[in-house]
């Protein structure tokens, strides 16, 4: 057992039937620090976030997230951490301010006003606080999201591709938000994207998984020379098609 | 104890919030159970006109049955549609990897549930009370007890749809509107339990609002408190919502080891 380790993975397996899924996922995510778990469509990302935020149990394996049993003590865990994905929506007909009051309950969080005026000011959202979450732009939601996502204060956020369908420039943004946010915080980051420029800007450590196995992993400009290429980009590619896995 | 409440709060806060800024939704709560003491009101009075005071009693039986039958139908729909309205809204991720507690979660749906049924029933009590003069509350305090346990069987029935949809995902969905209107020939709404036949008498007597139907009965037409029908049916109230509480825990972990809660809106 790793004491400073915000995420601890072990034989981490799922099965549907005769489908695996993730497949004897290991790792070990240390606080503080910001991975990137990457890989093609299908590859077992979104099954691992799954498990990891308790939504999926494994087959086979085992999560401690924050020190706790994904297994035994998950919502202990699920109060210090915290999830945000484009995929997931909040209430469209609830104000930016409702919604975040609604989490910041569920959370618990004391003095909710405060931390939300505070994230307000952080994320430019002060003027769209009264506005219906469904009337916003693209890159209002993921503001709004991010805000959900850190309402808590979390000790780990799991991101789910944080800038899909964002502009260059909002996306820039979000990363520069990111990056600051988390020297500040110390919060421990799992972003799975599939934007290799935001993951080789972000992450210290890449995670590249393939049909539900882990099959490369190292630091970005590590993996980039591992695999003699130029960038994350085409390291990528060479994992998903097959031309160097394992390198 | 205080985290609990805060977070059953916090989904409750989360519905509040919504019905605050669509006052469609606020009329639809009214319209079923208004239309339906509107039409029952109608047959009543026919009744009442044709047959004099003989059938204004019987009129009063109706009338009576249509309003507390509502408690149950308002009060399975509001705990099963307020849960749908997560799904729909596609926020069921947010609220299951959040430290809300399956029976948090339950606590509240079932404040929903209550909060929906009284903005539906209590009009129609209301209309019912000025246009035909018959105040279901003139039976006594006994009528929240009624109220009570046929708000509990509502919110059995609901934790087994509830369950349904989250084993068969949104094709489940339509029970919500349907299931517990399939119980009605049972329940006794609108005559004795001794009318059914001999073998539905025994699953008529298995549902709880059947003995609440018997017990409002005895208190319109005799006045009197039919304790032995009233206990029957929080007995068999706690019974039910047990057994379907295990129903909903345990289908809630099936669905976390098959992954159903990741494509529960499909």
């Amino acid at each position: 057992m790793t004491p400073d380790a915000a995420i601890q993975a072990e034989g981490l397996t799922k099965r549907y039937g005769e489908t695996t899924a993730v497949d004897s996922l290991s790792f070990t995510l240390p606080r503080g620090a910001t991975w990137g778990l990457l890989g093609g469509n299908g590859a077992g990302k979104s099954t691992t976030i799954a498990m990891l935020l308790g939504i999926l149990v494994p087959t086979e394996g085992r999560v401690r997230v924050l020190g706790h049993d994904m297994a035994r003590d998950r919502f202990a865990a699920l109060a210090r951490m915290n999830f945000s994905s484009p995929y997931v929506a909040l209430p469209q007909r609830l104000t930016v301010a409702e919604n975040l009051r609604v989490y910041a309950h569920l959370y618990d969080v004391p003095q909710a006003e405060a931390r939300i005026a505070e994230l307000a000011e952080a994320l430019q959202l002060e003027d769209i606080l009264n506005r219906p979450a469904g009337q916003l732009s693209a890159g209002q939601k993921t503001r709004v999201a991010l805000a959900k996502a850190l309402v808590n204060r979390p000790d780990l956020l799991l991101l789910d591709e944080p800038t899909a369908s964002l502009d260059p420039d909002t996306g820039d943004w979000v990363r520069s938000w990111l990056e600051r946010y988390r020297e500040e915080s110390g919060c421990a980051i799992l972003l799975a994207s599939h934007n290799m420029a935001e993951v080789e800007r972000l992450c210290g450590h890449v995670l590249m998984m393939k049909r539900g196995r882990l099959v490369a992993e190292g630091a970005p400009a590590e993996l980039v020379s591992r695999f003699g290429r130029d960038n994350l980009e085409d390291v990528f590619l060479d994992i998903a098609r097959d031309r160097r896995v394992g390198a | 104890m205080r985290a609990s409440l805060r977070r059953i709060w916090g989904l409750v806060y989360r519905h509040l919030a919504l019905y605050r800024r669509s006052w469609p939704r606020l009329l639809e709560l009214m319209y079923w159970p208004v239309l339906q003491m509107l039409v029952w009101g109608f047959v009543t009075a026919y009744l009442a006109g044709v047959q004099q005071n003989t059938a204004s009693v019987a009129a009063g039986v109706l009338l009576g049955g249509v309003l507390l039958w509502e408690v149950a139908l308002r009060s399975q729909m509001g705990f099963a549609i307020t849960f749908l309205e997560e799904i729909w809204s596609r926020n069921l991720g947010h609220i299951f990897v959040s430290p809300l507690r399956p029976g948090e979660l339950v606590a509240g749906l079932v404040v929903m549930a209550t909060l929906r049924m009284l903005v539906g029933v209590l009009p129609a009590v209301g209309l019912a009370w000025l246009l035909y003069g018959f105040g279901l509350f003139a039976l006594g305090p006994v009528v929240v007890l009624f109220f009570a346990a046929l708000m509990m069987m509502g919110w059995a029935v609901a934790l087994g749809v509830t369950a349904m949809i989250l084993r068969h995902g949104a094709g489940a969905e339509p029970l919500a509107w349907s299931v517990l209107f399939g119980l009605t020939p049972f329940a006794c709404v609108f005559y004795p339990l001794s009318t059914l036949p001999a073998a539905l008498q025994w699953v008529a007597q298995a549902i709880p609002a059947a003995h609440v139907f018997e017990g409002m009965r005895a208190a319109l037409l005799q006045g009197r408190v039919d304790l032995w029908h009233l206990g029957a049916a929080f007995v068999l109230d706690l019974l039910w919502l047990a057994l379907l509480g295990r129903v909903f825990l345990g289908q809630f972990e099936a669905a976390r080891r098959s992954g159903a809660l990741l494509s529960i809106g499909e």
